[in-house]
């Protein structure tokens, strides 16, 4: 199981693909290394990509969370591509998908990113 | 057709997977589409892993106990510690809600428990512990 972040840094976006489980035993990886990433560079954005994993749950919506507020103050915004039906449905039914941006699967991202920021 | 299964976990972050796993392993016979199963999943997976690190808040020594049944269709889970247990299970059920903000929760748990069932029921006492028991059709 575990977990495999991949990151990639863009002018003002920083990408993240995640593949594997993320969940509570894989989480602080994910958060240290973000956290990291975020606070030592500039990066505005954070643009997620979960097409690679096989489970996600509650853990996993708190590192969406938690990056949204570590580059709010910067005025960035979280995207995220490749979200499961069900994590989707659980955004939609708590409203975050107010705050976090799914990027639906078929969409151009560099395109929907372009027009967003 | 019925089936049960239990077990006790000690209280480590990666038993939620290995619960994931058990529970998944009972379903296997039905067929059932992914959608379903995850929403299943991701339950089982909400409770043990809040009764690992709030009931015992991360004591190894704490025993998770997990009872599923399957009787045809219909699956019973029964999700148990005897950790700190819940003042007010009201409020704690509240989307958002959550006493580890600075950890960076989100307080969606007990939401994506009681979205995914049919049926769902949180019994707490303070220093008493906490059970979780749910029940879900499987189509
Ligand atoms: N088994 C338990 N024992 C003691 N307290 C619990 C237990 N389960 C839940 N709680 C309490 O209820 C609150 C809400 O639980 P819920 O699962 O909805 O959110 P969370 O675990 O804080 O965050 P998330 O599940 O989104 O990561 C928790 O913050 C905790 O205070
Ligand atoms: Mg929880």
């Amino acid at each position: 199981m575990g977990i495999g972040i991949s990151i990639h840094m863009q002018e003002s976006l920083l990408f993240v693909n995640l593949t594997g489980e993320l969940d509570q035993s894989t989480m602080q990886k994910v958060k240290q290394k973000l956290v990291n990433a975020i606070d030592q560079s500039d990066v505005k954005h954070v643009v997620f990509n979960f097409k690679g994993l096989t489970f996600m749950d509650s853990s996993g919506i708190g590192i969406v969370l938690g990056r949204y507020n570590q580059i709010r103050d910067r005025d960035g915004r979280v995207f995220v591509v490749g979200m499961n039906p069900v994590v989707a449905k659980v955004f939609y039914m708590s409203g975050l998908n107010k705050i976090i941006t799914i990027i639906d699967d078929d969409a151009d991202v560099m395109r929907v990113l372009e027009e967003a920021i | 057709m019925r089936n049960e299964i239990n077990v006790t976990l000690p209280a480590i972050v990666s038993n939620a997977s290995l619960a994931r796993l058990i529970i998944m392993g009972i379903l296997a016979p039905l067929d059932a589409d992914t959608q379903q199963l995850t929403e299943v999943k991701t339950v089982v997976s909400e409770a043990v892993t809040n009764a690992i690190i709030h009931g015992y808040e991360g004591n190894p020594e704490g025993i998770v106990e997990f009872n599923a049944v399957l009787e045809g269709r219909r699956l019973k889970v029964v999700i148990k510690d005897h950790g700190v247990g819940i003042d007010d299970v009201e409020l704690a059920k509240q989307p958002l809600f959550t006493t580890k903000e600075d950890e960076e929760r989100s307080g969606l748990g007990f939401m994506i428990m009681e979205s995914f069932t049919d049926d769902f029921e949180v019994v707490s006492a303070p220093s008493v512990g906490t059970t979780v028991t749910f029940e879900r059709e499987i189509l």
